[in-house]
């Protein structure tokens, strides 16, 4: 059974699994769980890769031809930094893709919503599809909307802390409202985070250190691989309603159909 | 009172204190930092204090799961290029102190060079610009040559040299340098006085502020350590992590590193020849595994770096417990690497493998050997 394909600009998506590149303890079991995972989408950190040497180490590992390339901005402080790095990675690996980030805090990298804002507008401008890395900030999500970025891409918790959907209340609020994919990005740290956010009715998730730093990394991208795919079934199969009261077996009101 | 500067805070400190505070630390207080979801300074102090020893193991589990999660199975390579071994300071522990007879030598452009392809022949990105201090010859003006000779080399030029104002650091930040490192050698303002007699280095206060200067010339990252074996070792990592955690909420865009420098022997050349000065054994390697994990527990993201002072033995069996750089062929000598290989060394290493060696271990223990992690044109725009 397939699910409904994901369109994100001008490009459809059979996976709602997107992953990263960081973390792995080698570029050749990194592509073995990315080609288990079924990912399409895949990260690049432009400050891991030599992006003018074809014999790059991270680059020769991400060539199948199902893999789309999705450099980020990881390393910069400033909107200004932001879309001269982008220019680069747009010249350097041939896409006008690209994952903004910008954190200015080198510890718990969370994103600063004004730069974001500032280079996500420009960027737009100068013709890059643009996904942003943000806060689980429902305004700030229609401000990006409104400036063209092709989706958003808020956090479920700290970047790389396996804490799941924290964010849970403004993630629900964000897909409520949003009129571009939701990509629920960091924090995922389990198959069952991940099915819950596409049960939430999350377009994506991105997925980095859970795949990168399991004992077997392999196994975990395809664990993931399958939970996505369970969430989005769900979703799409319509959840059955939460209750907060019981349905009483004898209405108090049924005497009114007598 | 306000805390505008290091100093500031530093002064609420008292070091017998301190020493007190980490020795009748209890195994409760032990076992309180060790399940707390984030650590204070109390907590630090009880992690490196004498009571958590027979927690080691438990302490080591734990690093390596934060270090893993943060930082993933990798770790990042870098490289030491002497420059010059001038110097106008004693320092006694140091063999380019200015009251030893060694021949001195300033790298030239050319043999600056020279020394970088070597460095690139081995696969290096991440170099670490070294100098002893001489104002006259290896001031700002050289340092920034160095700098322009080297950043289309290299991905990441660090450089541990003489504290310089902060026009001077944000002048070379202009220039490409993304990483200065300046170890405070000892907080114990006796000790420091003992050991740095004469020179511009016997300031204590200029030094202990560099950091600060840095942060407000806004340096991406900082690296700090105390020199372990001039003064009791757990006194001088709760200093460090007091000086680690107020940079950190003060200059909170720069990253940080620490580095572990246990002493090393040096070779003195005096009136009857070149002898071996011997430091001893400042603290055990049970010690300083205690105190990586330490750092660890308390400072999640931190960078923990270790050189080529350790052994091999030593090195294979830590970077899996929080380390997550590693320098590796070093030479401490200004033209080590091709240029004049046999010169007198700044201290003696002691892993003498090879990066490509050092590399294959890093692979074997389950981690990816990181050579580049950083874009110069990352910051090629002006603040």
């Amino acid at each position: 059974m397939t699910t409904e394909p994901l369109r994100i600009a001008d490009r459809t998506f059979s996976s709602r699994l997107f992953t990263g590149t960081g973390k792995f303890s080698s570029t050749g079991q990194m592509e073995a769980a990315l080609l288990a995972s079924g990912s399409e989408l895949v990260t690049v950190a432009l400050k891991r890769i030599n992006a003018n040497d074809t014999a790059d180490d991270t680059l020769r590992h991400l060539t199948a031809p199902h893999i789309h390339l999705l450099p980020n901005t990881s390393g910069v402080r400033t909107a200004r930094e932001a879309v001269f790095a982008a220019q680069l990675a747009r010249e350097a690996l041939k896409t006008n893709w690209l994952k903004l980030e910008i954190h200015p805090d080198p510890r718990y990298l969370l994103p600063d919503p004004i730069e974001t804002l500032k280079a996500a507008d420009e960027l737009v401008r100068l013709g890059f599809v643009v996904l942003p890395y943000i806060h689980a900030d429902p305004v700030l999500c229609k401000r990006l909307e409104e400036v063209g970025v092709a989706a958003v891409m808020p956090l479920g918790s700290p970047i790389g802390s396996n804490k799941g959907l924290r964010t849970i209340d403004f993630l629900e609020i964000i897909i409520g409202q949003s009129k571009v994919p939701v990509v629920v990005d960091a924090g995922i740290g389990a198959p069952s985070h991940a099915a819950a956010a596409l049960e939430l009715g999350a377009d994506a998730v991105l997925v980095n250190t859970a795949i990168a730093v399991a004992d077997n990394p392999v196994q975990m991208a395809t664990a993931f691989k399958l939970a996505v795919e369970a969430g989005r079934l769900a979703y799409e199969a319509k959840l059955g309603v939460t209750a907060s009261t019981a349905v009483a077996s004898s209405p108090l009101t049924a005497f009114l159909d007598d | 009172m306000s805390i505008d500067m290091f100093t500031d805070l530093l002064n609420q400190y008292d070091w017998a204190d301190v020493s007190r505070l980490i020795d009748t630390a209890t195994a409760t207080d032990v076992e309180r930092a060790l399940t707390r979801p984030t650590r204070t300074l109390t907590d630090f102090a009880a992690l490196i204090s004498p009571a958590a020893r027979p927690y080691l193991e438990a302490m080591a589990r734990q690093s390596q799961q934060l270090t893993q999660q943060r930082f993933g199975k990798t770790m990042q390579l870098y490289a030491p290029l002497y420059l010059s071994n001038e110097c106008q300071n004693i320092c006694t522990y140091c063999a380019f102190s200015l009251d030893n007879k060694i021949r001195r030598r300033t790298l030239t452009d050319a043999e600056i060079l020279r020394e970088a392809d070597a460095l690139k022949a081995m696969g290096y990105d991440h170099v670490l610009l070294v100098t002893g201090e001489a104002n006259q010859t290896v001031g700002v003006p050289y340092i920034k040559n160095a700098i322009r000779l080297l950043r289309d080399r290299f991905a990441h030029i660090s450089m541990e040299v003489q504290p310089l104002d902060q026009p001077a650091y944000a002048e070379l930040i202009a220039e490409g340098l993304h990483t200065v490192l300046v170890y405070q050698e000892t907080y114990n303002r006796d000790s420091y006085q003992l050991h740095h007699p004469k020179g511009k280095k016997a300031s204590y206060r200029y030094r202990i502020e560099t950091p600060d200067r840095l942060g407000q010339a806004g340096i991406y990252k900082i690296g700090l350590g105390a020199l372990l074996g001039l003064s009791d070792w757990r006194t001088d990592s709760f200093f460090t992590a007091l000086h680690l955690d107020y940079l950190e909420r003060t200059y909170w865009k720069t990253r940080y590193s620490l580095s572990f420098p246990r002493l090393r022997p040096i070779d003195v050349l005096g009136a009857s020849g070149v002898q071996s000065r011997d430091f001893g054994a400042c603290m055990t390697d049970r010690d300083l595994v205690q105190l990586i994990c330490a750092y660890r527990l308390f400072k999640p993201d931190v960078e923990l770096s270790l050189s080529t002072r350790e052994s091999p033995r030593f090195r294979d069996h830590v970077i899996q417990l929080g380390i997550t750089s590693l320098s590796a062929g070093s030479k401490t000598n200004p033209g080590g690497y091709v240029v004049e290989p046999q010169s007198l060394e700044q201290f003696e290493i002691s892993d003498e493998r090879s990066p490509a060696e050092v590399a294959d271990m890093i692979r074997r223990a389950g981690y990816e050997p990181v050579w580049k992690d950083w874009d110069p044109t990352l910051m090629t725009v002006c603040h």
